[in-house]
């Protein structure tokens, strides 16, 4: 059987990945309340804490930002000069796919956990760690392997501000048996 | 020192009992939603934005929500519920089919569970499902934590006293 046949296509390389940190990113830009109150704007999220000032102050020490928007500070830019390529977000996910041959991917499931609030004039820097590589599993979409990705987020004072949780699954369509 | 937050409805754990009910969130989605949420995320990819590549590349209706967008909306369900000083810890969600132009959200939810951690943290466990024409699209767990009584501020916890 070959090693397409038998799924160990890069298995060796994807294995040592396990644990490590990889694709470390620091924010293009600081976190700043023109975004934050887009995208409060763009769900119609009256919530005060992020409306009024001195609710913000008195429950939360001044302005922060809505918890879930915390992948938006470490996105890249669509475009900057001199740059040709743009950094895609969970690249180890993207990484799995080619080192182990498997050419379709979705995610499945994800996690996140929230840690110290991300406030304007932050720099929220990311690292992902592959935590888990499965065994071949058969699913309904194809043959293939999950995987585990975390990335961890910290404020440029390295407190923990957040960590996303999610779960992949690459395959080959044609191994459904 | 006035209390900024009396003039906020903000639930204390006293208020909640497991096996409640939130109320429902319903929204018409339109392309603008979709791609306000996109934009608002930092999520340039066609497919929230360009229905010619959503319908051909991705096999969609339409153009279709992105990740973070759910996420906001679902902060935005759970803080209308719980007001201001509710503070979540984390939440877990799986998605099944895409939420495009012309459909309606509609948000539902339910207390699974109270619990009180070792710091004192007081935490209602949410179960939350995004429907459309009653099909569950996304389902949703949430863990938040809310204040024990009125004095006290789940975001004034920091270090080992929060342990979401």
């Amino acid at each position: 059987m070959s090693a397409e046949d038998n799924f160990t296509i890069g298995l060796e390389e994807a294995h040592s990945w396990l644990g490590k940190k990889r694709h470390e990113v620091v924010g293009e830009f600081d976190v700043e309340r023109g975004y934050i109150w887009s995208a409060c704007a763009a769900v119609q999220n009256g919530n005060p804490l992020y409306w009024d000032e001195e609710l913000a102050q008195q429950l939360t020490n001044g302005a922060t930002a809505p918890l879930t928007l915390l992948s938006a500070w470490f996105r890249p830019h669509y475009w900057m000069p001199n740059r040709d390529t743009i950094p895609l977000p969970w690249q180890t996910h993207f990484d799995l796919k080619t080192t182990l041959a498997l050419p379709e991917a979705v995610a499945t499931d994800s996690e996140v956990a929230f840690g110290e609030p991300v406030r304007p004039g932050d720099r929220i820097s990311c690292s992902e760690t592959l935590q888990s590589l499965s065994e071949v599993k058969k699913t309904k979409l194809g043959a293939g392997r999950f995987w585990v990705i975390d990335t961890v987020c910290h404020n440029q004072q390295e407190a923990w501000v957040g960590t996303e949780t999610m779960t992949g699954f690459g395959y080959r369509s044609q191994n459904v048996s | 020192m006035k209390d900024a937050t009396a003039n906020y409805q903000c639930l204390t754990i006293q208020q909640v009992c497991a096996g409640e009910q939130l109320p429902e969130l319903q929204h018409e989605v339109t392309a603008t939603s979709v791609i306000l949420g996109a934009l608002a995320s930092r999520d340039w990819r066609p497919m929230h934005h360009d229905r010619d590549f959503a319908q051909q590349r991705n096999r969609t209706r339409d153009i279709f929500m992105n990740t973070p967008n759910q996420a906001a909306w679902l902060e935005r369900y759970i803080t209308d519920w719980a007001g201001p000083t509710a503070r979540i810890g984390r939440y877990k969600f799986r998605m099944g089919d895409s939420i495009c132009p012309g459909d309606t959200m509609v948000f539902s939810g339910s207390v699974e569970g109270i619990e009180t951690d070792e710091q004192s943290c007081c935490w209602v466990n949410l179960s939350i499902a995004l429907c459309v024409n009653g099909d569950p699209k996304t389902r949703f767990t949430a863990r938040v934590a809310l204040p024990k009584d009125l004095k006290d501020n789940p975001w004034a916890r920091t270090g080992t006293q929060w342990q979401p």
